[in-house]
């Protein structure tokens, strides 16, 4: 029975995940494999959406909470280097795949 | 009102990222992909530092100085680190970041933990020091769900997993951590994975009055169990090892879209959680290999140890001069480049070479094994760095209806990929793997540092076959004396 309430509770976010694990499919199912790199790249970065949750946990620490403070500041920048290097990484890789179009 | 419009901005940035994603998947779309995802990350981030309310923060968020400071921490060092990275070392590279999403989902939980610990089975157990235990169906004034926990636990789990892992790829992959294994490995790991989920079972379904001390010891394990996990795997193995290990903090990263009910970070999480496990699932067919068998870890250990280095054949050389003198003349020669052409940085003068012979008559194309170099995709990322066209890249079925017509066909630092182990020696590790039919061609010339086997440790007979030549040294100094050559014959 607990697991129907709890199904019953989060019926969205449930809809949400069956749903994007199609897209998630559908969306790369024809991929070339010149852009395994990038894609993986670019996905990699996409993943770094869990620096919402670092900043949601940062943002409501107390401050006496040094634990909760320190270990949140940590998240936040490990999530940055996620989202902010994995995009310019895979803005570089394309990069030279543009050059070769002139 | 600002609550409203944060939903909008969330909404704006799960477009983004399935839209992103799409473009990604196509060559000419590809780099603006990348980018309109880039600004729907920007506008979530942004949008949930000035926006974000709840009913523990109904003010909005606070400890702004400290936020800033981890974006901007992370923000220089990440631009930094990806702006300056070789070519070679990109997949490394795209590892590590892996792993730091990883870890920062981990932490999450680790916070969170902390939260719900303190704020609830903690403070009761001081009440009623009686019952030793908490069963979770009494606690039906407690707000501690199960769901909770679990989702909790889930992301620590994947999280650390994924951490530790990437740090261990990417250890390996640049050369500081050799491949370890030992008897007994894949017994001992799926243990350690058993007495994981038997623990975290304990915590969720009984929530023990140590609760928080099973909690450091399920982190401990995760963590453990990430680095035995890539361990012992090696060679040609390593793309899937990192393609899965991405899709695993995809789903860490959706715990924590569960865990605050925000949607942006469920849809990203689970989308990139699928689109890397689909991913992995192609490379190990490209493989031949199940995933379940990556999984245990048994590529790198060595079957039979000593017993398995066969007694050499004779190899033949060639000499430069000779070399250039049957690439000036044949019709068609294909070029196999592996992990040696992007060590020796030897993409721009490969392009070169391929230019030369193009003038002179010759065609010249490229055979890509899927899985050549360290990544999928790792060849064709460096010849388009190099200007290579694109028409000129054949992917393996192509280029193995190619090679009965091909005259020469220059193997640069690529092993594995071109083994015929893998077609007629059952007891090669890679045996099953499709592979370039190299052989077919009429002659092979392969370049190579030394005769020392590839990454993934097998000796490959190829080197020695009759219709094989040998052409030592880096890559690229070959490469460079070779155009001398041609241009004089």
């Amino acid at each position: 029975m607990g697991i129907i309430n709890w199904i019953a509770a989060n019926e969205q976010i449930i809809y949400i995940v069956i749903l994007m694990i199609f897209v998630g499919i559908e969306v790369i199912g024809r991929v070339p494999s010149v852009l395994h790199t990038p894609l993986m790249s670019g996905a990699n970065a996409i993943h770094g959406v869990v620096i919402i949750g670092a900043i949601i946990v940062m943002g409501k620490a107390e401050s006496d909470n040094y634990l909760a403070l320190g270990l949140g500041f940590l998240a936040v920048i490990l999530g940055t280097l996620n989202v902010v290097g994995g995009f310019v990484v895979t803005d570089r890789m394309l990069e030279m795949f543009r050059k070769k179009k002139k | 009102m600002e609550v409203n419009i944060l939903t909008l901005c969330y909404l704006i940035a799960a477009v983004t990222f399935i839209v992103g994603l799409k473009m990604l998947s196509h060559p000419e779309t590809a780099r603006r992909g990348n980018g309109v995802a880039a600004a729907g990350m920007t506008l979530a981030i942004l949008g949930t530092i000035f926006l974000y309310k709840d009913k523990d923060a109904p003010g909005g968020l606070h400890n702004y100085s400290w936020i800033f400071a981890g974006i901007l921490i992370g923000g220089i060092i990440g631009t930094m680190a990806a702006r300056r990275v070789k070519m070679t070392a990109m997949p490394e590279l795209v590892s590590l970041f892996n792993g730091m999403g990883g870890a920062c989902a981990a932490l999450i939980s680790l916070i969170e933990f902390g939260h719900l610990a303190h704020n609830n089975f903690e403070t009761t157990t001081v009440n009623s020091v009686v019952t030793d235990v908490y069963v979770l169906n009494n606690v039906s004034t407690q707000p501690v769900a199960t769901g909770t926990v679990l989702i909790i636990l889930l992301g620590l789990i994947i999280g650390s997993i994924s951490f530790a892992g990437s740090v261990i790829a990417w250890g390996k992959l640049n050369g500081k951590i050799k491949d370890y294994s030992f008897r007994g490995q894949h017994v001992m790991n799926l243990v350690l994975l058993g007495l994981l989920v038997l623990l975290a079972a304990y915590i969720i379904g009984w929530l023990p009055v140590h609760a928080s001390l099973y909690f450091y010891l399920v982190f401990a394990m995760a963590l453990i169990y990430g680095v035995f996990f890539v361990l012992p795997i090696g060679g040609a193995d390593m793309p899937v090892v990192i393609s899965l290990l991405n899709s695993f903090t995809g789903v860490a990263a959706a715990c924590g879209g569960f865990l605050y009910n925000n949607k942006v970070m469920l849809t990203g999480g689970i989308l990139v959680g699928a689109a890397g496990t689909l991913l992995t699932i192609l490379m190990c067919k490209a493989m031949n290999r199940s995933l379940g068998n990556v999984l245990i870890g048994s590529f790198g250990s060595p079957k039979g140890g000593a017993t398995q280095n066969k007694t050499q054949g004779l190899y033949k050389e060639i000499s430069l001069a000779d070399a250039a003198v049957v690439m000036a003349y044949s019709n068609k020669i294909m070029i196999v480049p592996g992990y040696g052409l992007a060590v020796a940085q030897a993409q721009h003068v490969c392009h070169e070479l391929e230019k030369l012979l193009t003038e002179k008559g010759v065609e010249v194309r490229y055979a890509i094994h899927p899985v050549a170099g360290r990544m999928p995709g790792h060849m064709n990322v460096l010849l388009a760095e190099a200007d290579v066209n694109y028409d000129k890249l054949l992917e393996m079925e192509v280029a193995n209806e190619e090679f009965q017509t091909t005259d020469v066909v220059l193997v640069l630092g690529a092993n594995d990929v071109v083994n015929p182990a893998a077609k007629s020696d059952s007891s090669s590790p890679i045996y099953g793997m499709p592979i370039l039919d190299v052989e077919l061609a009429k002659t092979i010339i392969v370049n190579k540092r030394s005769m020392k086997p590839g990454y993934a440790g097998i000796e490959n007979d190829l080197f020695f076959r009759p219709k094989t030549s040998m052409l030592f040294g880096d890559a690229k100094k070959v490469l460079q004396d070779l155009i001398a050559e041609i241009k004089n014959v």
